[in-house]
């Protein structure tokens, strides 16, 4: 019986090849607009680390009080970390894992003779750091406790920064010239770009064009002073200049992370971040009681609200244009269905139950949809192919055109057809046969 | 045309379902189009404001120091560095700098009429550069004077230096001293160290354009001091017309200098390339409503053109009976125009509304304003055009209509 309704339908809109193109591309923009903003969507809302990001924490404390906060005081802490209570969280060591870090971007002078210096972006970070996200690795590892305390000047480089300074082989134990000074290749990571770059969203809003080509260890880089190469925010302008004075000072520049697997922990790292707020109350150092968060890095990224709000408008607007388009398939398909009712009319007299009926143009709905589906799946290909162009880079180059994409794509324009359908053919089961028979 | 309205709402009852299908999608159109619109207008406005700066003529070299050098080194090198740059035939003249106008953000700090003060008055974006910078930007100067070269201080990497000049935009000065005295008055910027107004320019955008800096918008202080450490902007205006010659020139010079050094293309550049960068979301949102708007009105008109397309062939012997009972062509045209121009104005009351309500959340959801009602006003004007030209088509074809339909029984 479908594939007699199915010929019924293909007859039926090739009748009116008009009205059938001007739903099949209703349907098709609409679907289209809808899927490629919802692919952006998707990518910038995604979770940058699955398995594991609601065991990652980013701990906050409020080193600035009432009065750092004049725009807009929602009692919220910084964001980021001043270096002293960093280092001291280091210490203390209360995390299964934990790292602080900075943004750095140094000058790497190859050894070739004759290459020009390259310019790199990267994070001082410990050693637990690797460990603690899961950072994969092509060749060798990262650094040991050991090189952290000992202040080594050793190296984790990223797979693309090993290809063009060492031909993509084997480059552990290599020397690496940061900054004028060597520097030993323990690790080589293998292609580790994720986004959003939850592990320090307050340097680069979220994402990031740039890949991260070095890790160096943290108290290594302090030590031979790697400036910072991220956001500093100060409520004071540092007593001390220079590099040390920033250390010194209330300035707010380092992310941190902590990696706490149950509950329990969690509570346990929550009470010691608010005694150490009480202890620095009692020093004199904060004028006012703990003020602290530890927020997952679901929470932080929300927090944070890494995903642009052009992002959101941009869903929004192309969902409206789909609900037009869905509005205005109903218009056409009621048209198309109602012209019938000699047709269906005749149908039932015969004999036809209200069931044949709804069969009959819901095939015929799901035939429109499903060609839209397919002009859809073209669009859409060339709308992710296209997004850079009225999007920032650093988030539309994550836009991916993938299979669950293309079936989400297929569906949507099926099922959103199919409901648009149930309207008209409910009002084409009403015809009623003897008003039909009588007047033809 | 009076008399007919009656008629036509009584046949729109029969035709409740298409009725309220037509008017609905020029709500939602509506209410789409003239946000979308607004959103156009606001990204346009913004993305067209002046930086105050010879922007036609002007160029940034982003400049990174490799290997080791001590601050010595890097004056050293950036004094020669600036003389070559200005004996090139293509350059007009030269400065360091720690930024450039449009930058997408940099440094900017509190400022304060007194020392005392805990709350600051308002927030600046801080450029230095030398003696040369004024001439170098194109600004103009409207009072005081310009830096000397015995006033350009040096700062090593998060030294805290505070020059004892300061220049700053009209902007800037003005919402420091209302009463516009504000030249020769000491500020106080996150230091109990005053700087003394020496000048003060017409116009000079800040460094970041997002809406955290709108309530800023064009307060920058010039400072005259040279960074020696890290890295630093060349910020090179070239003769009228040779920019083109300036950017092949200019790096070349620098490499001749010294091989020590990371040019990075991806930052400076003219400004044609700058304002690329920093108003890219802007332009493209413009570009993706103005899209969707004509996907949206393209589809709208098309949806109208169809259902009453099936109207008109519906109604053939009704038209015929009225054309046989001497209806003119003219009144069958206009029944289906005014028909059209009812269920628009239904379409667009209930759009206004949804439109405004759309505004409203979307205030309280992401960054932006309140939508003006020039841009619903316009979306009503446009849909009912639209409304009015769509359904011309089909309007002609039924006035075309012979009377003797009204004979034939099908």
């Amino acid at each position: 019986m479908f594939s007699y309704y199915l010929e019924l339908a293909l007859r039926s809109l090739k009748r009116s090849p008009g009205l059938t193109a001007l739903m099949v591309l209703a349907i098709g923009f609409g679907v289209a607009a809808s899927m490629t903003t919802w692919s952006v969507f998707r990518a910038v809302s995604g979770d940058p680390i699955p398995w594991k990001s609601s065991k990652l924490f980013v701990p906050q404390i409020d080193a600035w009080g009432p009065s750092g906060r004049s725009d807009k005081d929602d009692g919220e802490p910084a964001d980021a970390m001043t270096y002293m209570d960093a280092t001291t969280l280091m210490g203390a060591h209360r995390a299964k894992l934990q790292s602080a870090m900075y943004q750095i971007a140094p000058s790497v002078v190859p050894a070739q003779a004759g290459r020009h210096p390259l310019n790199v972006t990267g994070h001082a970070v410990a050693s637990e750091f690797f460990p603690m996200l899961d950072v994969p690795f092509l060749y060798g590892s990262g650094w040991s406790a050991q090189d952290d305390a000992q202040r080594s000047a050793v190296a984790v480089i990223s797979s693309r920064l090993n290809e063009k300074l060492f031909g993509g082989s084997n480059s552990v134990g290599q020397t690496l010239n940061v900054e004028g000074k060597d520097y030993r290749i323990v690790g080589v990571m293998n292609n580790w770009n994720p986004q959003p770059r939850f592990y320090d969203v307050v340097n680069t809003g979220g994402f990031s064009e740039s890949i991260e080509d070095v890790f160096l260890p943290f108290e290594r880089a302090i030590a031979v002073s790697i400036p910072s190469n991220g956001n500093t925010n100060c409520n004071a302008v540092p007593a001390e200049s220079g590099f040390v004075g920033l250390q010194h000072s209330s300035c707010v520049w380092i992310a941190y992370m902590a990696e706490l697997d149950d509950a329990a922990a969690v509570s346990m790292y929550r009470d010691y971040l608010t005694a150490y707020a009480r202890d620095q109350q009692k020093a004199g150092r904060f004028g006012w009681a703990p003020n602290i968060r530890l927020r997952d890095v679901p929470a932080f990224l929300d927090h944070e609200q890494v995903v642009p709000s052009d992002t959101k408008v941009s869903l929004l607007v192309a969902l409206g244009l789909l609900l037009v388009c869905l509005v205005n398939t109903i218009g056409l398909l009621l048209a198309k269905f109602l012209r019938r009712s000699g047709e269906i009319g005749v149908r039932r007299a015969l004999g036809a139950p209200r069931k044949a009926i709804y069969a009959q143009f819901l095939t015929e709905a799901g035939v429109v949809g499903l060609a839209g589906g397919v002009l859809g799946l073209l669009l859409t290909g060339a709308g992710v192919a296209s997004v850079g162009w009225v999007l920032p880079k650093s988030i539309s180059d994550l836009a991916r055109l993938d299979v669950s994409l293309l079936v989400i794509t297929l569906a949507v324009a099926v099922v959103a057809t199919l409901l648009a359908g149930l309207y008209p053919t409910f009002r084409a089961s009403r015809v009623q046969p003897a008003w039909q028979l009588k007047s033809n | 045309m009076n008399m007919q309205i009656k008629p036509i709402l009584a046949a729109l009852r029969r035709h409740k379902a298409g009725t309220v299908l037509i008017a609905l999608q020029i709500a939602l159109t509506l209410a789409i189009v003239s946000n979308a619109l607004f959103i156009i207008q606001q990204r346009v406005a913004h993305l067209s404001e002046p930086t105050g700066i010879d922007e036609a003529n002007l160029l940034v070299i982003s400049n990174q120091w490799a290997g080791d050098m001590s601050p010595q080194q890097i004056d050293a090198q950036i004094l020669t560095d600036l003389a070559a740059l200005r004996q090139l035939p293509s350059v007009q003249d030269a400065s360091p700098g720690s930024g450039f106008p449009l930058k997408g953000g940099g440094w900017d700090n509190y400022v304060m009429r007194t020392s005392e003060q805990v709350e600051p008055t308002t927030d600046a974006s801080v450029y230095l550069g030398d003696e040369h910078m004024l001439d170098t930007l194109g600004v103009k100067l409207i009072a005081g004077r310009n830096f000397n070269a015995s006033d350009v201080a040096r700062m090593v990497e998060r030294q805290v230096v505070i020059p004892s000049t300061v220049i700053v935009t009209k902007a800037l000065a003005d919402h420091l001293f209302p009463d516009g005295s504000a030249l020769g008055k000491p500020i106080y910027s996150m230091s109990s160290t005053p700087s003394t107004i020496v000048g003060i320019v017409e116009r000079m955008q800040r460094q970041g354009v997002t809406n955290w800096n709108k309530p800023y918008a064009y307060e920058s202080l010039l400072w005259p001091m040279r960074q020696d450490s890290g890295g630093l902007y060349y910020i090179i205006r070239a003769k009228p017309g040779q920019l083109a010659a300036a950017m092949r020139e200019a790096p070349q010079a620098l490499l001749a200098q010294n091989r020590l050094r990371i040019i990075d293309p991806k930052d400076g550049g003219s400004y044609a390339q700058i304002r690329e960068r920093v108003y890219e979301s802007d332009r493209g949102m413009a570009i993706l409503m103005g899209i969707i708007s004509v996907v949206l009105l393209a589809i709208t008109a098309a949806g109208i053109v169809g259902l009453t397309s099936f109207w008109v062939g519906q109604r053939r012997k009704q038209i015929g009976v009225r054309r046989a009972l001497g209806a003119r062509r003219s009144d069958i045209l206009g029944y289906f125009l005014t028909e059209n121009l009812l269920i628009g104005i239904g379409g667009v009351a209930v759009g206004a509304v949804l439109a405004i309500g759309i505004n409203l959340w979307m205030v309280t959801q992401f960054e932006m304003e309140r939508l003006s009602l020039v841009y619903v006003g316009t979306g009503v004007v446009l849909l009912l055009l639209l409304g009015q030209g769509a359904v011309l088509a089909p309007a002609v074809r039924a006035s075309n209509v012979p009377p003797v339909e009204a004979t034939r029984s099908v």
